[in-house]
């Protein structure tokens, strides 16, 4: 599923609303937890994950090709752990049932 | 560096701002989006959002592994986990921005 169609869907199922605004539902969010972490803030949805950014330190990496030696400085990077329920989700068989 | 948590609140915030439904409208559209993501993931289909980044689900197979209290060897089931690969887009924006800021980890 990409962003449209995750638009399509929402609009589907909220016929009272306008496309556009929906448009800007989903973007919005999105915009949100962006710069909630390009702040270093951390973005906790309960049940569906928490994103975190989290620092690498500068270190000496090589050139696989070349064997020559580059340092790479110090990096932040966004981190997503996802929650437990949706971990869940992922798990439970399409019938239910199972364990 | 404030260092904050941000939740449901403060997203369901920003679209009533952003979008001027009621507060209550904005929030169940806020959990409407996450529920679509869900119910993608549920069924194995990558969700892929532009400039911020995928989910995709990742199919693990059965491996031993062992109870690190008793060290009894137990067998860890096949699963399914998410991965999420931030776009480069969003990987730059946070590089840019916290260049030089050391943190401690979450």
């Amino acid at each position: 599923m990409v962003r449209s169609e995750l638009i399509a869907r929402l609009a589907e199922r909220n016929p009272h609303l306008y496309q556009r605004d929906i448009e800007r539902i989903v973007s919005t969010i999105f915009e949100e937890i962006s710069a909630a972490l390009a702040q270093g803030d951390r973005v906790e949805l309960r049940g569906f994950g928490a994103f975190s950014v989290k620092r690498r330190t500068a270190r000496v990496a090589r050139n696989p090709r070349t064997g020559a030696a580059v340092a790479v400085a110090d990096k932040h990077i966004p981190f997503f752990k996802s929650g437990k329920e949706l971990r869940e989700r992922l798990n439970v068989p399409a019938s239910g049932g199972e364990t | 560096m404030t260092g904050r948590t941000i939740t449901r609140a403060q997203l369901s915030d920003a679209v009533y701002q952003e979008v001027g439904l009621s507060r209550n409208e904005s929030a169940d559209l806020v959990e409407a989006v996450l529920a679509e993501i869900t119910t993608s993931l549920a069924a194995g289909d990558a969700v892929k959002i532009s400039s911020f980044g995928s989910f995709y689900v990742r199919e693990k197979g059965r491996r031993m592994g062992r109870n690190p209290k008793t060290g009894e060897e137990v067998p860890i089931l096949p699963r399914r986990v998410l991965v999420f690969r931030p776009s480069h887009v969003l990987k730059g924006r946070i590089s840019t921005s916290l260049v030089n800021q050391p943190r401690t980890e979450t």
